[in-house]
């Protein structure tokens, strides 16, 4: 199998797998990151969403040959400092997950959301997050939290 | 630890490093009879002032590592930033570890309480000693011992290694008063939400052991089959491929270096199946069948006066409910480690001791021999009361001889799951000349869970049938009849388990009583409900109480928007009472939910931060099985497979959630299944507003 080099989190990584291989398999199987969550495996649910080159995707519909050359952002380097993304910080100021399990897939979508629209309205936030599935019903505590973070000095 | 009577509760010893360690018991809701003392929580106190808390209880999202150790910290006068909350794990060392039945607050409350009291007696007799003052001139704040006449304090940290050999203190007296309360009752924040926003925090599918390999299993698709002969030619040639071989009779498991090496081998697996008697089985006929046994003989779970001589205006109704499945986000998943003479799991579980006695049987030890840990749970909903996934684990480390850990897709989930049992109800009422109903039967047909796994008749039936049907309306002439049927599907425990069913056909079926008799529902369930008293356990006037606050907070009766209603419903399970106003429109057919109001009474709120989040929560939840969630079975097989064909809620769906709270000292109740059970009612009273159609069968969009 060729090698395959990918840029995540802003590192060069060389990976040995089979170029179908989808992205979330080697996030967590061979480079360990495992913030990044499997739910469906069919794009249906969006635990598994990180950024390639900013955008969100779904990880586990990525095949891996596709991500090559891209800068791949998961939640290990959503803060590119030791310290916390406003999304985060505003995550906790809302108290926002239960089971937790969807909530890293979330502000991942979240982040792509604010990077593009920085004050997004609730219909833009609804667009955004509605392809993220939480079954523990979270979802009024993240719209709070995007609203927060997006609000000037709000995340905390 | 060794073993004490279980009267003395509580032990207490000096922690290494020279601190405080008090080990206690917490029951559990269907805790058994043991007269050993096996402590199942500890407390810990370290000279550096640190406290630990050392919890047999699953977080799967429900706030129990949160919730708590309020309750402990509350009475051992805390310092609530010093707290830190450990998971315990099982091994036979340990009492009962379940957690279930929304009952953890409810059972711990006494003994967290009496565990913090405990302590801080003995941490203040440890200052008065070195003070030489007597006890009564010293008082605990803040994780400190204060003398106030000469203005001394020691911390919980300086006076731990001192207290620890003190006496217990037998009756160490306990807060009477909330409005005392420091933590508890307080709006604090969760304690694992920071691992939970950073992708730190370890669920099962997120641990790892060096050397471990991944496992996938192909199960028979046909409910009961088994596998005949498998060809895994093919699958040999992945990349990374191990090993591949039979685990049970109905499943062979493929493992390779990665997950993806173990599905692309489970793809490229041939394997036929014997599919057993199950082959012709589908929803058509399981439902039919329903229907049929109603007229079966039935066992009474609640009668009061005479049904049959109730005289008046006959309405009768029948509601049918489908299989649901739990589909928590975290797929089904554990990690095993069989030594040959030991066997370790790491498993998202809410029942480590009934995974360590089935993997001991499974692989052959004794379950001494098997140590169970306690991840994070990324979801719950009851899916994690079975132990399936961990005794597979077991079975392919122990094939391979080498750590390995199983996953489920959700394929894997949503096909090979235990199931809300499906049921079908028929009712019946009278009304009088008035309108008003003087008797009330409901007769339901429905597969026992209790009973397909194997617990005793209780009385003749599945006793968590009766208790989640009883009844809270004084009706002078009721009955509640139960028809216990079979199913090959499997069955399971699905948050808020029977209640849902009985509470979708009792409260559609009152909202059908009030439109027959011309009276308003709210106004009906207050004036059934209008004299104090206890019935079946359920207090009238609590339930009075949560229609009022719904009603009040939602506006029921005042004017909506143009072209919205409301449906209203309530229902008690679980100890606690719960009422939901849900305010839709119509849009192409479809109700469109813009507000639920939930009003909760489960006694003394512990943390409405977590409670509100519970109500959030359970709302959307049911929410979701009524509108589409539904299991079909055809030729023998579950139909539905991913989020597509079982779809949850999702954002633009979700309706506001208003969260209230009756007012209460008494102790503490569950909160995790009683937001589930009214929704569906609620809502389909509301469509019946709207429409003037009365939905008698979920899901609503089938």
């Amino acid at each position: 199998m060729p090698e395959i080099t990918l840029r995540v989190n802003g590192s060069e990584r060389k990976v040995d797998v089979s170029p179908d291989t989808p992205l979330l398999w080697v996030l967590r199987d061979t480079l360990q990151l495992t913030g990044t969550k499997f739910g469906c495996g069919a794009g249906l649910c969006g635990a598994c969403t990180v950024h390639l080159d900013g955008e969100a995707r779904r990880s586990c519909s990525t095949p891996v040959a596709q991500a090559a050359g891209k800068n791949i952002t998961t939640i290990e380097g959503l803060s590119p400092a030791s310290g916390l993304h406003p999304l985060q910080h505003a995550w906790i100021a809302e108290d926002v997950p239960q089971c937790g399990y969807c909530q890293v897939g979330q502000i991942m979508s979240a982040a792509a959301l604010l990077a593009k629209t920085p004050q997004p309205s609730d219909d833009q936030i609804t667009e955004a997050m509605s392809g993220n599935l939480c079954r523990c019903g979270t979802y009024d505590r993240i719209r709070r939290a995007i609203h927060r973070a997006a609000s000037p000095g709000g995340a905390r | 630890m060794s073993p004490l009577s279980r009267r003395e509760f509580l032990a207490a010893g000096a922690a290494a490093g020279a601190g405080l360690v008090i080990g206690f018991y917490l029951p559990h809701h269907g805790a058994g009879n043991s007269e050993m003392f096996a402590p199942n929580a500890y407390l810990k106190i370290v000279p550096d002032g640190k406290i630990t808390i050392v919890l047999a209880r699953s977080e799967m999202g429900q706030g129990v590592s949160t919730s708590l150790p309020m309750i402990l910290a509350e009475e051992l006068e805390a310092d609530w930033k010093q707290i830190t909350v450990e998971q315990a794990g099982a091994s036979t060392l340990y009492g009962d570890q379940s957690t279930g039945g929304s009952a953890s607050v409810k059972t711990t409350w006494d003994p967290m309480r009496k565990a913090g009291a405990t302590a801080r007696e003995m941490l203040i007799s440890a200052a008065a000693l070195e003070w030489g003052v007597p006890r009564s001139a010293c008082k605990a704040e803040n994780s400190t011992v204060v003398h106030s006449a000469s203005n001394r304090r020691l911390t919980y940290g300086q006076l731990a290694a001192r207290a620890a050999i003190l006496p217990i203190p037998t009756d160490p007296p306990l807060k009477k008063d909330a409005k005392d309360y420091k933590i508890v009752g307080h709006r604090i924040p969760r304690l694992d939400t920071a691992t939970k926003v950073t992708g730190t925090a370890g669920y099962g599918i997120d641990f790892r052991l060096p050397g471990m390999k991944y496992a996938v299993l192909a199960r028979c698709p046909v409910i009961g089959g088994k596998v005949a002969s498998f060809d895994d030619q093919e699958s040999k040639k992945i990349s990374g491929a191990g090993y591949i071989g039979k685990i049970s009779d109905s499943a062979v498991a493929v493992v390779a270096d990665s997950v993806w090496g173990a599905i692309s081998g489970r793809r490229a697996l041939k394997v036929t199946w014997d599919e057993g008697p199950n082959r012709d089985l589908n929803s058509a006929a399981i439902y039919a069948g329903l229907k049929q046994s109603l007229s079966r003989k039935s066992v009474s779970l609640f009668s009061a006066g005479d049904v049959a001589k109730a005289s008046g205006r006959r309405v009768e109704a029948e509601y049918q409910l489908p299989f649901m499945a739990h589909a928590p986000m975290e797929p089904g998943n554990s990690v095993a480690h069989f030594r040959g003479t030991t066997c370790e799991i790491w498993s998202p579980t809410q029942v480590p001791q009934d995974v360590r006695d089935s993997v001991a049987t499974a692989v052959g030890l004794d379950p001494d021999n098997v140590k169970v840990n306690i991840t994070y749970i990324g979801g719950g909903f009851g899916r994690r009361l079975e132990h399936d996934y961990a005794v597979e684990a077991a079975l392919v480390s122990k094939a391979v001889n080498g750590p390995v850990q199983v996953l489920w897709t959700r394929e894997d989930d949503m096909r090979n799951s235990t199931y809300r049992p499906a049921s079908y109800h028929r009712l019946s009422a009278a009304l009088d000349g008035s309108g008003w109903p003087v008797s009330f039967s409901h007769r339901v047909a429905m597969p026992a869970i209790n009973i397909q796994k194997g617990f005793p008749l209780d009385n003749g039936t599945d006793s968590e049938v009766r208790d989640e049907f009883s009844f809270v309306y004084p009706f002078p002439n009721a009955a509640i009849e139960y028809v216990m049927t079979e199913t090959p599907v499997p069955l399971g425990w699905m948050r808020s388990v029977n209640a849902l069913q009985a509470g979708f056909a009792s409260e559609s079926f009152l909202d059908e009583l009030a439109r027959a008799g011309g009276k308003d529902p709210l106004e009906l369930r207050l004036r059934l409900l209008a004299k104090d008293e206890t019935l079946n356990g359920w207090q009238t006037a609590r339930m009075r109480g949560v229609l009022k606050l719904a009603a009040e907070k939602a506006g029921w009766g005042k004017a909506l928007a143009p072209g919205h209603y409301q449906g209203l419903a309530c229902f008690a399970c679980f100890s606690s009472y719960m009422a939901e106003v849900v305010e839709i429109s119509m849009e192409n057919n479809a109700p469109r939910v813009h507000k639920v109001v939930g009003a909760i009474d489960c006694g003394q709120v512990v943390n409405p931060n977590i409670l509100e989040q519970q109500i959030h929560g359970g709302v959307i939840f049911a929410l979701g099985n009524a509108l589409q969630a539904q299991i079909t079975i055809d030729k023998g097989r579950v139909v539905q497979g991913n989020f597509d064909d079982y779809p949850p809620i999702r954002m633009n769906e979700a309706p506001v959630v208003e969260a209230y709270f009756v007012e209460s000292t008494e102790a503490p109740t569950g909160a995790g299944e009683p937001p589930v059970p009214p929704l569906a009612p609620a809502l389909c009273n509301a469509i019946y507003a709207a429409t003037k159609k009365r939905i008698r069968t979920l899901p609503i969009l089938s």
